[in-house]
């Protein structure tokens, strides 16, 4: 007969925190604590808890979003010239968000200033889609000649560079560029599988000299991009492989470069 | 764009939110958002929209963050990025960073699975059936360990002394 042989579990009481409750549930659930003070502490400590935690996290949800990730599920859709365009900002998904995307995405001008530098998967991705399709001009200094393509590129990008050896992973280095990059020079290594498929390390100076984790992007084309910071060069692989797989190529590249 | 890619771009910030929480460190939380917002799309065809997406891509998150945690805790040391780079917590932030990284440091003192299951509920507010498929374990052990880890908790935050970790109102 009394309200108190109904006791409310604690999954109950954090979703009467957080008023997921019907009507008459919450009234039932308040009544029972309104008759017995160790329900009513039970309820007090999950409110301070809750409380904690959201005083502590909350913040992160007027954080804007790094741009990545906004790329990251945008531009996956696309062509890689429309993740390029958002890549550039052309877009400005970061500061519209979710009104821009529910417009869509055609056709986008670009505004007066669009920053000479680009970033630097777009910048790797473009030039893979370029040198990789070529047979005979696909590089400009072939592996034979590495020592002096290692020399080459070191003293342009004014950093000691070398291609990486990974033909323990299966790829055979066919050769490097170089390349302009918003007026300074940056340098393309290519590497071939067994079966003729190609990848292609893209490095140049970085901006920040601080090390980064991997980070990738990946195109519904089929084209990912793998990129990280080392020292003070900032380094993009690129190939058509799912991101699992580049990412752990991209590991090889990155132990072969750190032995 | 479609819905879909909609619908996962709105729930960026709650994504990031649960993953700062869980993995205790920005960049990493970016890298956990990040991957699990690359296999949401490639496995868009098994989301049935019945399903709320949010707790779907909180599973999406619960086996990237099995899998790839080890992965990369590798590169964990070296996990500043580009993003982070030009972001200096302003004077008066001091205060609540020094209590976010105290809640971090009693966070990670609890079993992985303990830490996931407290957050789903408490932070997330999902229920115990919701977290059960999440972590894809019987919703007895997801009761348990949600207990456990508020109790576990609860005695690290009181061990504090005048609990700098609490907030008031």
């Amino acid at each position: 007969m009394s309200k108190q042989s109904y006791r409310p579990s604690d999954e109950v009481l954090q979703a009467f925190l957080d008023e997921r409750l019907s009507e008459p549930q919450r009234e039932r659930v308040a009544a029972a604590i309104d008759d017995d003070a160790e329900l009513a502490a039970r309820l007090a400590a999950l409110r301070r808890l809750s409380e904690m935690l959201h005083g502590a996290y909350d913040p992160v949800l007027d954080e804007p979003p790094p741009q990545r990730l906004l790329t990251a599920v945008i531009a996956a859709r696309r062509p890689l010239v429309w993740r390029a365009a958002a890549a550039l900002g052309w877009l400005a998904i970061g500061a519209l968000g979710g009104a821009l995307i529910a417009t869509g995405l055609d056709e986008p001008a670009p505004p007066e200033s669009v920053a000479l530098v680009r970033p630097l998967p777009t910048e790797a991705a473009f030039a893979h889609q370029v040198y990789v399709p070529e047979v005979r001009h696909a590089v400009e200094v072939k592996a034979d000649e590495r020592q002096h393509l290692n020399a080459w590129l070191s003293k342009r990008l004014r950093h000691p560079i070398e291609a990486p050896d990974v033909r323990g992973a299966g790829y055979a280095l066919v050769g490097g560029r170089m390349l302009p990059d918003a007026g300074r020079y940056a340098a393309q290594f290519m590497y071939e599988d067994g079966r003729g498929e190609r990848l292609t390390l893209y490095v140049r100076g970085a901006d920040a000299a601080r090390p980064s984790a991997f980070r990738h992007v990946a195109s519904d084309s089929g084209l990912t991009v793998v990129y990280w910071v080392d020292e003070s060069l900032a380094y993009a692989l690129t190939g058509a492989r799912p991101a699992e797989e580049l990412l752990r190529i991209a590991e090889t590249f990155y132990r072969a470069m750190n032995p | 764009m479609a819905r879909f890619e909609q619908l996962l771009v709105e729930q960026i910030p709650r994504l990031r939110r649960y993953a700062r929480a869980l993995s205790g460190d920005p960049a990493l939380a970016d890298d956990l958002v990040q991957d699990t917002l690359v296999r949401a799309l490639t496995r868009r065809h098994l989301w049935m929209s019945t399903r709320g997406i949010r707790p779907w891509l909180f599973t999406i998150m619960h086996n990237v963050y099995v899998n790839a945690v080890v992965r990369r805790a590798r590169v964990a040391e070296r996990s500043a990025g580009p993003e982070e780079l030009g972001q200096v917590p302003s004077a008066e932030r001091a205060e609540s960073d020094l209590q976010l990284r105290e809640l971090d440091r009693a966070l990670a003192t609890l079993p992985a699975e303990q830490r996931e299951a407290l957050l789903l509920a408490s932070l997330e507010g999902l229920s115990y059936r919701e977290i059960a498929k999440v972590a894809a374990v019987p919703i007895g052990t997801v009761m348990s360990r949600v207990s456990r880890a508020r109790e576990r908790l609860r005695q690290l935050v009181q061990g504090r002394g005048d609990a700098p970790l609490r907030r008031i109102k």
